[in-house]
C-alpha cells in the first residue's frame, strides 16, 4: 500500500519559500569561485598556492604515517554458544595429584582464563585456594611437552605405542611386574581402565604414593575401626574447640579449601550471634592455621606425640576414661604443658563440637587422636570415616616395596602416573637409583620433570583442562570433569599429547576413547546411585552442567574389586546402567529425617563388625619415643608451592607466603632469638639481608638462608617444600631461591613404614654469604597504630558492647566536635544509579591468600620476579598485610615511663610468640579520593557508582597519585613487564602460549602507567549487563 | 647623582674608569680562554654527557632504571627538581628585589646570578619533565586544545601549578636577564673587530644605540620587570611547597611549608651564587668588582635566610608534637631518628649550625671558609629536600607499606648530569657574555668606586665653594 506521507526538511521547504525553490538543486548555497580559479584571475596569491600545497603535502605525509595494524580475525562461522566478548564457565573438577577441587573454569573465546568454585559443592569439597586458582596458568606452560619421548628425544606416538606395545608384552610374559606408581587416584573410571590394563597385562600392579603423606591416617583409622580410609573432618560442626597439633588444616594440611570454609562460619560473629570456635594450636612452625589460632603453644617437632599422649591423658581424666602411661612432658614450653588440663577441660565440656587433629604422619600419634575425638564423641559429629575421603589414599609401605622389587629386578616396566617420585621420594630411599635399575620407564608427565628425563619414554598427558574425567573425592560425590579448550598440542602441527587414560586403554586393546568409556562407565556405575533423572542422556548432560552428582549416601557402595567393563563385538563397553527406583528417591526426598534414618542404619549395619581393640598404650609409648635435638626441623607445604608439582608457575612464585610474605624463596625459618644467638643476619629495622647457613638433615647437606620468623619454636627450623627443581625447561622455578632453591623433599625420612617430615637430626652451619630477600612486607608490627588501622575486641568485651574499640570518629570543628560524615572539603559527588562498595569480614579472613592469585588471573597482574619485588615494585592490585604483635605496648610505655623514640624502636619488634592477624587491602575508592585531587591530567577519577577509576591511556606517570595515596594500592608499571627482556621468562605475557591466559576484558598495562585495584570493574560491568538483559529487556520485550 | 655615605665601603676597588670597567669586563668575552676554562669545561661536559647517556637509558627502558618504588614513589627526582628550583630563586631575588630595594651592590653579581637562575631551572625542568613514566605524553600537562572531548588538565592538582608556575619564572627570568644583556652586547659589538663576532653581537644587542632614549627604556623595562618577577620569588617555591602541602602524608600536609621554602630557596641560591662568584672573579680577575664587602653582603643574607630555615625546623618539630596527631608525630620521630636519621642530621648540620659560623667578622670575610661553607649549604639543601621525600614516603600510615629507598646509579648519573650541565652553561655563558653588567656597574662608579669615594671625601676637607648670586 503506498503513502501519501511527505517528510519536509524545514519550514522554508515547507513553505515552499522563493529562497528555498532559488536554492533547491544547489548543492553549494555560496558559489564557489571555481571558474575564477581556473580563468587565473582569481586572488590565489603565490602565497595561497603554496600553502594549499604545504597543506596537502603534510597531510598526504601525514596519511602514511599509520600506526602498525594487529588484524584480528573474526569468527566465519560463529559457534553457537560462543560470543566474542562473554565469557562461558564450564563445571569441572581440578585435580593434580595433589589438590582437588571442583571449579567452574570461565572461557573467553575458547581459551580457558580464570578458575572460580562449583558454589554447588563449594559445601562439601569445594572451594578454591591459591594453586587451584593458579593451575590454569600450567595449561599455558612453556616446558609442557608437545610430542612424546623416546629415549630422550622427541618421537611419535605410532613408534612409541609400538615400542611400549612390545615392552609390556614381553614384561608380562617374562612375569616381570608392571609396575604403576601414581598418585592418589581420584577417579573411579581411571581405576576401571587400570582394570582393563590389568586384564590385558596381569602382573600389572598400582602403586598408591602421595609426594605429601596422609598414610598414617589411613593406618590408624584401620587399626581403631578396622577401616583403612581417611575420614572427613566437619569443621562447621566443630563450633566449640578445635585442637590442632601441627596440622596446618587452614593452609596445606588435606583439604585445606573445605576445612576453611568451614572453619570461617565459625568466626562470624553478629550482635544475635556472640559465639565463636576457640581454637588452639601447638605447633613448631607458624603455620597459617596457627595465625589464626586463639592460642597457640610453641612446641618441638619431637614434642608433637608427647603433646598429643599429654592431651589424651587429660581429656581421658576430664571425660572419666582411662589414660595412658608414657612420659608426656612438653620440656621446651611448661605453658603449653599447662594449657592442656584447661584445654581437655573445655574440649569436655564440648564433647560432639570439638575437634582434634594432628598434622604427623605417625600411625600411633594418629591412633591416639583418634582415641581422643572418641572420648569426645566426635565420630559421626565432626569427624567421619563412613563419610570418608577418597583423596589422598597414598601408602608409603607400597613406594618402599615398590622399590625393593625395582631393586631386586623383579619389576620390568614403571610407568609413573601424576607423580615424580625421583624429585619428591624421601632421599633415604634410594628411589632415583633404584628406578634407574627397572629396564623400561615409562612417564606420563606432561613435561620433562625429574622423573621423566630417566624414563625411557615420555607420554606426555594433557591438561586437565583438555581432559575427559570423573572424580569420587568423597564418599556419595561425584563430579566431572570436562575439557574447556581443544589440546593445545595436537595434531597436524604437533605429535601432541594425549590424555593418560586413552593412553592406557589403548595399550590396553580397548577399541574405544576414553571419553566414551568414561560415559559407559558412568551409565554403568554411577548412574543407578541416583534416582533424580530417568534417563542417561539428560543424567549425563545435567551432571556435566553442574560438575558434580550428590548420590544417596546408601547407595553411594564402591565395589570393593573393580572389573573390566563387559563390551560388545565391536569392543565397545556396554552401556547397561539403570537408574535407581524413582519413587523411592521421590520419598526419600521428601524425607529429609527418613534419609537420615537410612544412613544412620547403613552406618549401624556396617559398623556392626566388632570395633579391634586398641592397644593405646602401646601406642603412646611409641608415640612419645621420638629423639629430641639440638636443632629439629619441620618440613612444610607453602600455601603457594605446596608439594612444587606446580613450581613453574609464576603466580605462585610472586604470591607472598602468607606470613612471612617473603616471595620467590626458599629458606630455613628460625626463631629471631636463635638467629641472633647463632649470629645470622637479624634482618632489623626492614633490613632485607639475611645470611646463608649450611643446613644438614638426615645426612643431606644444602645452603639455604635463614629468615628470622617470629613464632618459630625456639630450637626448631622450617623448611618449605616444592623449590629444588632440577628440571631445564622450568624457567620459572629456576628465579627462586637461590640457583632454584633447595628440594626438602630429600629430607624427608621414613619412620615406623611412614614418611616423616620431621627430623632431628639437624644441624646447621655459618657460611659468609649474604642473601638479599624479596619480601612484599618487610615492616612487621603495627606500631601502636591499633586504634586507626587494626581495631581489634574480644568476644567477652563485644558481648557486653558490640561497638567496644570501635568508636565513632569526631572531628573538631569551630561548632565543636562533630562525625567525620558530616565535615567534608569538597562538595557531594552526584550519586545516580548504581553504586558499589565491598565488605571484608576481617573476623573470618584467615590469609590464604587465594584472592591474591584470583586478582592476578582476573585482572591481568603482571609478575616481576624477585628483583623488582625486593625493589618493593610488585604489582599485586590485593594484597594481605600481616602484623605481628609486639611486647611493647602504648599502655606499656606510659606505665612504665618509656620515652617515644625507645617506645617505637622496641615496638618494631615482634613478640617471641605473636599474634598474628591479617587485613586485606586494596583500593578503597575513597569517596573524595586523595589520589583523584593531585592528578595533573585527570588520568584517575571518580565515577558515578562511586569506583575511583584509572583512565590508562591519559596517565603521564608522575606518580603523585601513588604518594598521596593512604593505604599505597597504587602499582606503577616502572618497565614495560609485558615487553622487556628482562621479564620475559617469567612474565607470561610475553610468550606466545602464556599470554592466552590474559582476560581479553581487561587493558594489559604498558610502561610508565599507574595502575590499581579497579574492583573487578568488567564484573561489575557484566553483571549490570546481565541484569539489564534480564530484567529490562526481557519484561519489556516478551 | 646622589652620592653615598662615606661609612658604607666601596664597591668597585680601585682607581677604575669607565673605559677601564669595561677592558676588564669584556676581555673574558675577546680573549682566549685560559686552560683552566678548558679543564673545567671538559670535566664538566663529559659529566654532562654521562648524564644524557643516563637520561637516555631511563626514557629507553623505563623509570625503574632508578631507585624509586611503589612506597618511594618519588625520590631523587623530585628532590633534585626542589633543589634545582630553590637555587634559582637567588638570581631574581637579587636582580628584582634588591632592585626595588634599590641595592647598589647587588650590580657585581646580578648578571651572574641571573643566569645561574635560568640554568638551575632548566636542570629543575628536566627532573620535572623526565620524572613521568611517558615523557611522551608531557603535552598533557599543558592546557591545550585538543580532539579527546573538553579534557583539559586538573586544575586542582598542584603539580599542574608547577607547570605555570616553574613556566612563568622560567619566562620572566629570561627576558630580564636579556634585557639587561642588551646594552652589554650592543659594548661588545663596538669593540669586536672580528666581522663575523660583530655581527653576531650586533643580532644579540637588538641594534642597541646608546642613546638616552634607549636608556631611558631601558631603565623603564627593568624596572617593569623587577616588579613581575618580584611577587614570582615568592610565588614560585611556595607553589613548589604546595606540591607537598596540598598533600595528605603526614610530614608534608604543614602550613608551614611556603615560607619555609621560599626562604630555604634563597638560603641555597645566595650560597650558590657564593660558589660560582668566587670561582669567577678569581678566574677571569675580577677582585675589583666581586669584593669581599659584596661576599659579606651576601653572607648576611644566609644567615638570616639559614636561622628562618632553622625556626621552620624546630617549628615544624614542635607542631608535630603539640598538634598531638599520632601519624604527623612518628613522621617528625622517624624523621629525626628513624632508618635516615644521618640525612637529617647531615641536613641540620649544614643548614642550621654551619651559617651560624657567619656571625663572626672573620669567617663572613674570608673567601676561602666562604667558599667552603656555601658548598656545604647546598649539601644541606639537598637533604632537606631528600629528607621531605623520601623518610616521608618511606613510612606513611600503615607500617605494611613501610619500606626503604636505593638510589641507583642513574639516579646519581641524571643528578651529577644536570651539575655537569649547569656548569657547561655556565662556563659558556661567562665566555660569551658578560659575567658582570657592566653598563650598569658604571652607574655606581661614580658613587661607590673606591677612588671616586676618596676623591669625595678628600673635598669634604675643603670648605665648600660659595656661589656667588
Amino acid at each position: 500500500m503506498g503513502t501519501n506521507k511527505k517528510y519536509w526538511k524545514g519550514l522554508s521547504e515547507l513553505n515552499q519559500s522563493p529562497e528555498f525553490l532559488k536554492h533547491q538543486q544547489n548543492e553549494f548555497v555560496e558559489d564557489l569561485p571555481m571558474t575564477e580559479a581556473l580563468n587565473g584571475e582569481g586572488t590565489t596569491s603565490r602565497r595561497d598556492f603554496l600553502k594549499v600545497v604545504g597543506f596537502t603535502t603534510a597531510a598526504a605525509a601525514l596519511a602514511s604515517c599509520e600506526t602498525p595494524v594487529i588484524k584480528s580475525i573474526p569468527y566465519v562461522v560463529k559457534p553457537e554458544d560462543v560470543t566474542p566478548g562473554v565469557a562461558n564457565f564450564y563445571a569441572s573438577t581440578f585435580y593434580d595429584g595433589h589438590d582437588f577441587a571442583p571449579v567452574l573454569v570461565k572461557t573467553q573465546e575458547g581459551r580457558p582464563i580464570k578458575i572460580e568454585a562449583n558454589e554447588l559443592l563449594k559445601k562439601h569439597i569445594g572451594g578454591t585456594t591459591a594453586r587451584t586458582q593458579s593451575s590454569v596458568l600450567g595449561l599455558y606452560d612453556s616446558a609442557r611437552l608437545t610430542a612424546p619421548y623416546a629415549k630422550g628425544s622427541a618421537s611419535d606416538w605410532k613408534s612409541v605405542d609400538a615400542a611400549i606395545g612390545k615392552s609390556l608384552a614381553d614384561a608380562a610374559a617374562g612375569g616381570k611386574e608392571i609396575a604403576i606408581l601414581s598418585s592418589t587416584i581420584v577417579s573411579p573410571s581411571t581405576h576401571s581402565v587400570l582394570a582393563e590394563f590389568t586384564a590385558k597385562y596381569p602382573t600389572t600392579k598400582v602403586y598408591h604414593y602421595d609426594s605429601v603423606s596422609y598414610s598414617a591416617l589411613r593406618e590408624a583409622n584401620d587399626k581403631v575401626f578396622s577401616k583403612k580410609v581417611t575420614s572427613t573432618y566437619d569443621f562447621e560442626k566443630a563450633n566449640k574447640v578445635v585442637v590442632s597439633v601441627a596440622a596446618d588444616f587452614l593452609g596445606t594440611w588435606l583439604a585445606p579449601a573445605v576445612f576453611s570454609t568451614a572453619y570461617a562460619k565459625n568466626k562470624k560473629v553478629s550482635p544475635e550471634k556472640p559465639e565463636m570456635v576457640k581454637h588452639y594450636q601447638f605447633e613448631s612452625n607458624l603455620s597459617l592455621t596457627g595465625a589464626n589460632a586463639d592460642e597457640r603453644y610453641m612446641i618441638k617437632p619431637s614434642e608433637i606425640g608427647k603433646t598429643i599422649v599429654a592431651l589424651y591423658n587429660e581429656v581421658a581424666k576430664a571425660t572419666g576414661n582411662t589414660g595412658v602411661s608414657a612420659n608426656a612432658s612438653i620440656a621446651s614450653n611448661p605453658d603449653a604443658q599447662k594449657a592442656i588440663a584447661k584445654i581437655a577441660k573445655e574440649l569436655a565440656a564440648a564433647k560432639g563440637q570439638s575437634l582434634v587433629v594432628c598434622g604427623l604422619n605417625d600411625t600411633d600419634t594418629q591412633v591416639l587422636v583418634n582415641g581422643i575425638n572418641k572420648m569426645l564423641d566426635n565420630y559421626d559429629k565432626t569427624i567421619s570415616y563412613e563419610y570418608h575421603l577418597n583423596l589422598k589414599k597414598g601408602d608409603d609401605k607400597e613406594l618402599a616395596n615398590l622399590i625393593a622389587n625395582m631393586n631386586s629386578g623383579k619389576t620390568g616396566v614403571v610407568i609413573t602416573y601424576n607423580s615424580n617420585p625421583v624429585y619428591t621420594a624421601p632421599a633415604k630411599t634410594g628411589f632415583a637409583a633404584a628406578y634407574k635399575k627397572v629396564p623400561v620407564k615409562i612417564s606420563f608427565a606432561q613435561t620433562l620433570d625429574e622423573t621423566a628425563q630417566l624414563a625411557d619414554y615420555v607420554c606426555p598427558d594433557h591438561n586437565w583442562l583438555e581432559s575427559w574425567g570423573d572424580a569420587n573425592p568423597v564418599r556419595g560425590h561425584y563430579s566431572l570433569q570436562q575439557p574447556t579448550i581443544n589440546p593445545i598440542f595436537s595434531q597436524p602441527r604437533y605429535q601432541g599429547t594425549r590424555q593418560a587414560q586413552d593412553t592406557l586403554l589403548k595399550w590396553a586393546g580397548v577399541k574405544t576413547d576414553y571419553l566414551t568409556y568414561l560415559q559407559a562407565y558412568w551409565q554403568n556405575h554411577v548412574y543407578p546411585m541416583q534416582a533424580k533423572y530417568g534417563d542417561f542422556y539428560s543424567f549425563w548432560s545435567n551432571t556435566l552442567h553442574d560438575g558434580l552428582l550428590h548420590v544417596h549416601f546408601a547407595k553411594a557402595v564402591e565395589p570393593a574389586v573393580i572389573e573390566p567393563m563387559a563390551k560388545d563385538s565391536s569392543g565397545k563397553p556396554l552401556m547397561t546402567g539403570v537408574a535407581a527406583v524413582i519413587a523411592d528417591s521421590l520419598a526419600l526426598k521428601k524425607d529429609e529425617k527418613k534419609e537420615k534414618a537410612e544412613e544412620k542404619k547403613v552406618i549401624a549395619a556396617e559398623e556392626e563388625k566388632k570395633l579391634p581393640d586398641v592397644d593405646y598404650n602401646a601406642a603412646a609409648a611409641k608415640a612419645t619415643a621420638a629423639k629430641s635435638g639440638t636443632w629439629e626441623i619441620t618440613v612444610y607445604e607453602k600455601v603457594s608451592l605446596g608439594n612444587g608439582n606446580q613450581s613453574n608457575n609464576p603466580w605462585l612464585h610472586e604470591l607472598p607466603d602468607p606470613i612471612s610474605k617473603v616471595t620467590w624463596d626458599n629458606y630455613i625459618t628460625m626463631h629471631p632469638e636463635d638467629v641472633h644467638e647463632q649470629k645470622f643476619g637479624e634482618m632489623l629495622r626492614q633490613d632485607v639481608d639475611g645470611s646463608i647457613a649450611t643446613l644438614t638433615v638426615n645426612g643431606v647437606s644444602v645452603e639455604l638462608p635463614v629468615y628470622p620468623q617470629p613464632g618459630q619454636a625456639k630450637g626448631t627450623i622450617g623448611v618449605a617444600l616444592g623449590y629444588g627443581r632440577k628440571v631445564e625447561s622450568y624457567k620459572v622455578a629456576k628465579e627462586a631461591g637461590i640457583d632454584g632453591g633447595a628440594n626438602a623433599f630429600e629430607f624427608l625420612s621414613v619412620t615406623n613404614d611412614t614418611i616423616q617430615n620431621i627430623s632431628s637430626e639437624v644441624s646447621i652451619a655459618a657460611t659468609d654469604k649474604i642473601h638479599q630477600f624479596a619480601a612484599t612486607q618487610i615492616h612487621h608490627t603495627i606500631m601502636g597504630r591499633e586504634e586507626q588501622i587494626l581495631r581489634e575486641t574480644s568476644l567477652a568485651q563485644y558481648k557486653e558492647d558490640a561497638a567496644s574499640n570501635n568508636p565513632k570518629a569526631f572531628i573538631h570543628t569551630n561548632q565543636g566536635e562533630r562525625p567525620v560524615e558530616e565535615v567534608d572539603l569538597w562538595a557531594a559527588h552526584p550519586r545516580p544509579g548504581v553504586k558499589w562498595g565491598m565488605v571484608i569480614d576481617m573476623n573470618t579472613c584467615i590469609g590464604c591468600a587465594a584472592c591474591v592469585v584470583a586478582c592476578t588471573a582476573e585482572n591481568n597482574v603482571p609478575t616481576v620476579g624477585k628483583d623488582q619485588v625486593r625493589r618493593t615494585r610488585d604489582m599485586a592490585w590485593l594484597r594481605i598485610d600481616r602484623y605481628y604483635t609486639s611486647d611493647m605496648t602504648r599502655k606499656r610505655a606510659e606505665e612504665e615511663h618509656i620515652g617515644g623514640r625507645r617506645m617505637y624502636l622496641d615496638m618494631e619488634n615482634p613478640s617471641f610468640n605473636p599474634k598474628v592477624t591479617f587485613q586485606p587491602i586494596m583500593c578503597q575508592h575513597c569517596n573524595h579520593a586523595p589520589c583523584e585531587t593531585v592528578c595533573p591530567v585527570l588520568a584517575t577519577n571518580h565515577s558515578t557508582e562511586g569506583l575511583n577509576q584509572m583512565t590508562y591511556n591519559r596517565c603521564i606517570g608522575t606518580r603523585y597519585c601513588a604518594n598521596n595515596c593512604p593505604f599505597k594500592v597504587r602499582r606503577f608499571n616502572w618497565f614495560n613487564y609485558q615487553g622487556n627482556p628482562d621479564y620475559a621468562d617469567i612474565n607470561p605475557s610475553q610468550q606466545d602460549l602464556g599470554r592466552m591466559v590474559l582476560n581479553p576484558d581487561v587493558v594489559v598495562r604498558g610502561r610508565g602507567v599507574m595502575e590499581k585495584c579497579s574492583m573487578c570493574q568488567q564484573r561489575l560491568q557484566a553483571g549490570k549487563l546481565e541484569a539489564k538483559s534480564r530484567s529490562a529487556y526481557k519484561r519489556r520485550c516478551y | 647623582m646622589h652620592s653615598e655615605s662615606q661609612i658604607r665601603e666601596p664597591l668597585i676597588l680601585g682607581h677604575k674608569t669607565y673605559a677601564q670597567i669595561t677592558d676588564d669586563i669584556i676581555r673574558p668575552v675577546e680573549g682566549k680562554a685560559n686552560k683552566y676554562w678548558y679543564m673545567l669545561f671538559t670535566v664538566a661536559c663529559l659529566t654532562f654527557l654521562w648524564g644524557l647517556g643516563c637520561l637516555s637509558y631511563t626514557v629507553g627502558v623505563g623509570i625503574g632504571v632508578w631507585g624509586s618504588n611503589n612506597g618511594v614513589d618519588w625520590a631523587w627526582d623530585i628532590t633534585n627538581f626542589v633543589w634545582w628550583i630553590g637555587i634559582g630563586h637567588a638570581g631574581t631575588l637579587i636582580s628584582a628585589v634588591l632592585l626595588l630595594f634599590r641595592q647598589k651592590w647587588r650590580l657585581g653579581i646580578n648578571r651572574s646570578a641571573e643566569a645561574m637562575t635560568i640554568f638551575a631551572v632548566m636542570c629543575a625542568a628536566i627532573f620535572v619533565l623526565f620524572h613521568t613514566g611517558r615523557v611522551w605524553l608531557d603535552y598533557m600537562l599543558f592546557p591545550l586544545p585538543n580532539q579527546f572531548g573538553s579534557l583539559w588538565p586538573n586544575f586542582n592538582s598542584p603539580l599542574l601549578w608547577d607547570v605555570f608556575a616553574v613556566s612563568t619564572y622560567f619566562t620572566i627570568s629570561c627576558v630580564f636577564w636579556y634585557i639587561g644583556l642588551i646594552p652589554d652586547f650592543g659594548t661588545i659589538r663596538d669593540r669586536a673587530i672580528n666581522p663575523m663576532v660583530k655581527k653576531a653581537y650586533n643580532l644579540l644587542a637588538f641594534g642597541w644605540g646608546g642613546s638616552a632614549r634607549h636608556w631611558s627604556r631601558f631603565e623603564e623595562v627593568s624596572l617593569v620587570l623587577a616588579g613581575l618577577s618580584t611577587p614570582l620569588v615568592f610565588s614560585v617555591h611556595s607553589i613548589v611547597s604546595f606540591d607537598f602541602a596540598t598533600s595528605i602524608l603526614p610530614g608534608w600536609h604543614t602550613t608551614i611549608f611556603p615560607p619555609y621554602f621560599v626562604s630555604g630557596a634563597v638560603f641555597s641560591g645566595f650560597a650558590m651564587v657564593l660558589t660560582l662568584m668566587l670561582i669567577v672573579r678569581k678566574v677571569y680577575n675580577l677582585q675589583a668588582y666581586i669584593t669581599v664587602k659584596h661576599v659579606e653582603y651576601m653572607n648576611i643574607v644566609i644567615i638570616v635566610t639559614g636561622s628562618i630555615v632553622g625556626v621552620a625546623y624546630l617549628t615544624e618539630l614542635f607542631i608535630s608534637w603539640y598538634g598531638g596527631v599520632e601519624f604527623e608525630q612518628y613522621a617528625f620521630l622517624n624523621r629525626a631518628t628513624g632508618p635516615y636519621w644521618w640525612a637529617y642530621a647531615a641536613m641540620m648540620t649544614c643548614n642550621v649550625v654551619s651559617p651560624q659560623l657567619f656571625w663572626f667578622k672573620k669567617i663572613r670575610t674570608s673567601l676561602v671558609a666562604t667558599f667552603i661553607l656555601s658548598i656545604v649549604v647546598n649539601i644541606g639543601m639537598w637533604f632537606e629536600r631528600f629528607v621531605i621525600i623520601v623518610p616521608t614516603l618511606c613510612r606513611t600510615f600503615l607500617p605494611s607499606t613501610w619500606n626503604m629507598y636505593h638510589p641507583t646509579f642513574v639516579d646519581i648519573g641524571i643528578f651529577t648530569g644536570t651539575i655537569g650541565m649547569f656548569f657547561t652553561f655556565f662556563l659558556l655563558f661567562s665566555r660569551f657574555f658578560p659575567v658582570i653588567a657592566q653598563a650598569e656597574l658604571k652607574t655606581i662608579l661614580k658613587i661607590s668606586g673606591e677612588s671616586q669615594k676618596k676623591e669625595v671625601a678628600e673635598h669634604a676637607h675643603e670648605p665648600a665653594p660659595t656661589h656667588a648670586h
